[in-house]
């Protein structure tokens, strides 16, 4: 007896029910079926440089690879999501404290993955947050001191499934 | 529809520095996929979040379409008095989101039991 696979399904039910709604919308079959079968193409999607990644941020601050810690999965079975979580030494007071933290990534194609405000108030320089990755890549985080200077830490972390490819 | 959820410890005596962890339910389309009819789904995220505490923003974060569907943000914060915790996001369709909490600080006169 002749099964169809979950796959064979899947694919045969999604090129119908685009067909149908191709034909309601006017959508010529060809040009609806091109786009169906193409996947989203980050082959010439590069990795930034670290200058590239922070040039946008720092322009004459200086800029320490110092007293912060960025911890993430060395290996992340699935880059939809992998968690963060960072912490700058900060005593966190209104002289010394940290006022933006910018999470960059290197390969994604956006290089900002989230930025983030804080102040005394806080106490603690510390946050935790879950992030998407399209690829193996290094992430940077970029902390912003109250002085004005500029704070850093990286990690490099292996994705064996990008986020922002349709695998079906 | 969406749905935020706030933790934080049971017992906060004033100055301790406390974690908050804030989950919100989102789906974060990052724009790149499609749907099982192979249409694109629009870009979806959350503009900026704020949490804002005797009014005024004590953390903020505005995430792209890097950030992982339902956000999980974990900071701390200083405890000063009691008071309520107001959570505000907005995302790509404008929908706004709200949580509020009543955060309730045990002055440190008060604080005799030995802290858990």
């Amino acid at each position: 007896m002749y099964l169809l696979s979950r796959r064979d399904w899947l694919r045969r039910f999604s090129l119908s029910t685009a067909g149908l709604w191709a034909g309601s919308t006017g959508l010529s079959k060809a040009q609806d079926m091109s786009v169906l079968g193409r996947v989203q193409d980050l082959s010439d999607a590069r990795l930034r440089t670290f200058d590239e990644m922070v040039s946008a941020y720092v322009v004459r601050q200086q800029l320490k690879n110092e007293g912060m810690g960025l911890t993430m999965p060395l290996l992340a079975d699935n880059g939809h999501l992998v968690p963060l979580s960072l912490k700058v030494d900060s005593p966190m007071t209104e002289e010394s404290h940290v006022t933006h933290v910018y999470i960059l990534s290197q390969l994604n194609p956006a290089p900002l993955i989230a930025m983030i405000v804080l102040g005394p108030w806080n106490g603690r320089a510390e946050i935790s947050m879950r992030v998407r990755l399209s690829g193996t890549q290094m992430v940077v985080a970029l902390a912003r001191m109250s002085d004005g200077n500029f704070r850093y830490a990286t990690s490099q972390v292996s994705v064996t499934e990008a986020a922002c490819v349709d695998n079906g | 529809m969406t749905a935020a959820r706030l933790q934080v410890p049971a017992r906060i005596v004033e100055g301790d520095v406390f974690k908050l962890r804030l989950l919100v339910q989102h789906p974060m389309d990052s724009g790149f996929l499609r749907n099982l009819e192979g249409v694109l789904v629009k870009r979806n995220v959350i503009r900026h979040l704020q949490c804002i505490f005797h009014s005024k923003e004590v953390f903020r974060v505005e995430p792209t379409t890097g950030t992982a569907a339902n956000p999980l943000f974990e900071f701390y914060l200083r405890a000063t008095t009691s008071g309520e915790l107001y959570f505000r996001w907005v995302d790509d369709k404008g929908y706004i989101g709200e949580l509020r909490h009543n955060l309730v600080v045990i002055p440190a006169n008060q604080s005799t039991a030995p802290k858990t």
